[in-house]
């Protein structure tokens, strides 16, 4: 695959991933930009569709007088006294993006990282940005980002070249100076952008320092504002305050998709300081503490109606019986090639399993929370959210104002995972703000977050496939009920396939995750070929490598091999070895999981994990180590025990005591090997490394004990005896 | 009501029913403690009262008169850091990091009980503080340097 057709798959957006069509919403003019930073140089990064940046006409253009282009993906700023500032609409819920970018800033830039103040997700100050999700901030905003600085760069050797009145090809940018190669004269930044008011556009072709010659982008760094966190300074979004601020508190419906019926306000507006608003179905109290809010609510008497749901015991059936008809499918997707049917009609024998994965929450560890002030109609909010744009859309839907009229501010969160894409909790409090006519600031509970906050999608997957006597997969075919169309097609090659995601009805409220649906493709096809393998009485890596072209995939499967000891006799009783691996968000990722099982309590282990993961050139190894083991244990989780228990609308298990989470107990040793691939532009880790665990833990039980697992959470309390 | 936080004295109009994470974070704006669960499952509200970790939580105010609470804002001495919160740093102990105020406390607690503590002992005593991200393995060996630096701090 070239890179311009791999921009083109990441950019693509997922079923699940979006609510709003992309749209651009700038109109800033170079004249309020200087307004609001001072004086200095400003780059702006013209955000081309990818793969255009060749066509679209070469030579660097300056903006117009008053206007800046409307398609700007980022932009940068350098101030009289050399500070460096970045604005992009990226978020940071925990990727460490806000590292990783700096580092691509200083690389290009040639300035220290603390140098560099990078604003984030701030819909007044950052241009547009669809949102942070599919993994996309590293192969597109790193890569934007480090364009724009080469561009100040070139500007600031520039203005020191005419200066000098000499060659700019004898200046050299070093620590943020400007260096005369041959006279060894020198000048910071500052004092050459000092009077400056210059806005150059991105030029179109300028070269990048390529990752093997990377001195900051490549090398490990913590976290930039790591001491904020470890001295408990950083204000996440639930902890923003403002003076005279109230706290809301929602009253919920006593079952999902329920109408309200009646209810009575009276007790509760009895207290004082409370503010009561009823809005259709919305019933919401706003107070001067939480334990008010709180009681307030609880003295709330309202009545719901619903009809019956359907629970988690008839989930898999209920899926298969309500496909969608055709006309209501969307993006739902046919892949086929050669003669599936024919073939597998004409074999003596075929394998044909079928696979679930249960509805599992991503239970961030800080709830959703926004505060929300009004001033007359303008409306600002400070929300936890990957998608402050998206959510800047909900708000003015919801209020019939204009996006203009609304600030979202998106302070680092504590962590999203795919789960915090909508305005919920943003819109009750805007709604309650409105009402109280002060600031309000809504905090879910627990129990709201594990209830009222969406779902990764419950899926069934079957899957009918035939080998050769030579251990050659000949037909392949593949259907995806609900949980969707991440990661679905094979990356082994088959001459003859048939893979479609079905959507269907769904049963719950469902939404983005780490790796989408890709976690229960991988883990349906891993298991599958594990399956195949033993059919054929073949080793699984091998029966893979013999039915796997794709180099940098066969990289990982080979590196983790190595490294796990793939082939190894057992040492211990209960002991079993399995892998899984794959191809998601453009990373290569191959996981091989030890475990150990107990024949007397059938309680399962997991003894040791090794990951073999590849990105491209790597940004910040340690960054990615971290995110690659991170990704592991969160599936882990997924993989032993997660599963959204709900039965007619409610849901059974809305607390960590109920919904277990991998605790520390749980984490076996966990070694990661990276390739870094210097030749290869950097791409995103934030959710590939999470496909292989499921698979290899599921394939490795199997080696144990010899019983097959075929659905997602595999032993919830056990294998049993 | 009177609460000594962080070796000061702060005056507390809250009902003695109300929970110390409520009171510091509402009332006192010390919000380095972190909401988590409200229901002790989590370990992302623990604040030291007497030296040893407590789930801020299921505290009540009511309950602390006399006794000393210490928060995450508390912990380092001026600019220096606690040797915990710099092993954090160095090990790169957290992705978002909303966990790691409750991880640092609860830290701090094991150690002072338990200087020289097993592998085996950090995971036991960690047990009840969930981190989403998982950083596990990077928080053990951010105890496990943090303990050695004591340990050699008071040889």
């Amino acid at each position: 695959m070239t890179l311009r057709e791999e921009s083109r798959t990441v950019v693509e957006p997922e079923r699940y991933e979006l609510s709003a069509p992309s749209a651009y919403h700038f109109d800033s003019t170079r004249r309020e930009f200087f307004k609001f930073l001072g004086a200095g140089i400003l780059i702006v990064g013209s955000f081309k569709p990818a793969g255009a940046f060749q066509e679209s006409g070469g030579g660097r253009k300056a903006a117009s007088e008053d206007s800046l282009p409307k398609e700007i993906g980022a932009w940068l700023h350098i101030g009289e006294d050399g500070s460096i500032t970045v604005f992009t609409g990226k978020a940071e819920v925990g990727q460490n993006i806000r590292t990783s970018l700096s580092q691509a800033v200083s690389e290009e830039l040639k300035v220290p990282i603390s140098r560099i103040t990078m604003v984030m997700g701030d819909t007044q100050l950052c241009p547009f940005d669809m949102g942070t999700f599919g993994s996309r901030t590293t192969p597109i905003m790193n890569l934007q980002l480090r364009r724009v600085s080469a561009a100040a760069r070139d500007t600031i050797i520039g203005i020191a070249a005419a200066e000098w009145k000499v060659d700019a090809k004898q200046l050299k940018a070093v620590d943020g100076k400007i260096v005369d190669t041959k006279t060894s004269r020198s000048a910071e930044y500052a004092s050459l952008v000092k009077g400056q008011q210059i806005v150059q556009e991105l030029p179109v072709e300028d070269p990048l320092i390529p990752p093997a010659d990377w001195t900051v982008a490549g090398k490990s760094q913590s976290k930039v504002d790591g001491r904020e966190f470890v001295t408990g300074k950083h204000r996440y979004p639930s902890d923003q305050r403002l003076p005279d601020m109230l706290y809301g508190k929602v009253v919920r419906p006593a079952s999902f998709n329920a109408t309200l019926v009646s209810v009575d306000l009276k007790e509760a507006a009895k207290l004082a300081g409370v503010a009561i608003v009823q809005d259709g179905n919305f019933i919401g109290v706003a107070a001067p503490s939480t334990t008010l809010a709180e009681r307030a609510a609880g003295l709330v008497k309202a009545e719901w109606k619903s009809d019956p749901q359907p629970s988690n015991k008839e989930l898999f059936e209920y899926l298969k019986k309500n496909e969608l008809p055709a006309k209501d499918r969307g993006d739902s997707s046919v892949y086929a090639v050669g003669s599936t049917d024919k073939v597998l009609a004409s074999v003596a024998h075929r394998l044909k399993k079928s696979y679930t994965v249960e509805y599992i929450a991503h239970a961030p560890l800080e709830p959703r929370a926004a505060l929300a002030s009004w001033s007359g109609d303008q409306l600002t909010v400070w929300t936890g959210t990957q998608r402050p744009f998206g959510v800047r859309s909900e708000l003015a839907a919801a209020f019939r104002i204009p996006e203009e009229n609304i600030r979202v501010q998106m302070p680092d969160t504590g962590s999203a995972y795919g789960g915090k894409h909508t305005g919920d909790a943003a819109i009750e409090a805007a709604r309650l703000a409105r009402a109280a006519k002060r600031p309000v600031k809504i905090v879910w509970t627990r129990e709201e977050e594990f209830t009222w906050a969406y779902f990764r999608p419950a899926g069934l997957i079957e899957v009918t496939s035939a080998v050769d006597s030579d251990g050659k997969i000949i037909a392949w075919e593949f259907h995806n009920y609900n949980s969707g169309a991440a990661g679905i097609r094979t990356y082994y090659d088959i001459p003859n396939q048939k893979i479609e995601f079905h959507p269907t009805k769904t049963t719950l409220r469902q939404g983005s995750y780490r790796g989408l649906a890709a976690t229960a493709n991988h883990f349906a096809r891993e298991t599958h070929m594990d399956e195949l393998a033993h059919q054929l009485n073949m080793d699984s890596l091998e029966f893979r490598l013999k039915n796997l072209k794709d180099e940098r995939l066969r990289a990982v499967f080979e590196a983790g091999a190595k490294k796990f000891g793939w082939g190894r006799a057992k040492t211990a009783r209960g002991q079993g070895f399995g892998m899984g691996g794959g191809y998601e968000k453009l990373g290569y990722v191959a996981t091989f999981a030890e475990v150990s099982v107990d024949a007397k309590s059938g309680n399962v282990k997991i003894t040791r994990i090794v990951t073999a993961f590849e990105c491209g050139a790597i940004v910040n190894p340690q960054g990615l180590q971290n995110q690659v083991e991170g990704a592991n244990i969160m599936g882990i989780g997924g993989a032993l025990f997660e599963a959204v228990q709900f039965d007619n609308g409610r849901i059974l298990n809305a607390h960590f005591s109920e919904y277990r989470v991998p605790r520390f107990r749980d984490i076996p040793p966990i070694e990661t090997v990276m390739l870094d691939r210097k030749d290869l532009p950097p791409v995103g880790a934030g959710e590939a490394p999470i496909v292989g665990i499921a698979p290899a833990i599921g394939n490795a039980i199997f080696d144990a004990t010899k019983t097959r697992l075929r659905a997602l959470p595999l032993v919830p309390s056990g294998l049993g005896s | 009501m009177k609460l000594d936080i962080n070796g000061k004295g702060f005056n507390v109009t809250a009902e003695p029913e109300a929970s110390l994470l409520s009171v510091l974070r509402e009332e006192l704006d010390l919000t380095g403690t972190k909401y988590g669960c409200g229901e002790g499952q989590c370990g992302a509200c623990t604040v030291l009262v007497d030296g040893i970790a407590r789930r801020s939580c299921l505290t009540s105010v009511g309950s602390l008169q006399d006794k000393k609470i210490m928060t995450i804002e508390g912990l380092a001495k001026g600019e220096a850091l606690h040797p915990l919160q710099q092993a954090f740093l160095e090990e790169d102990a957290m992705q978002c990091a909303y966990c790691t105020s409750g991880m640092i406390m609860s830290a701090v607690s094991l150690l002072s009980s338990k200087p020289a503590p097993s592998e085996t002992e950090i995971v036991q005593f960690m047990q009840g503080n969930i981190c989403r991200c998982g950083t596990h393995p990077r928080i053990v060996a951010a105890i496990r340097k943090a303990a050695k630096w004591l340990q050699a701090a008071h040889s």
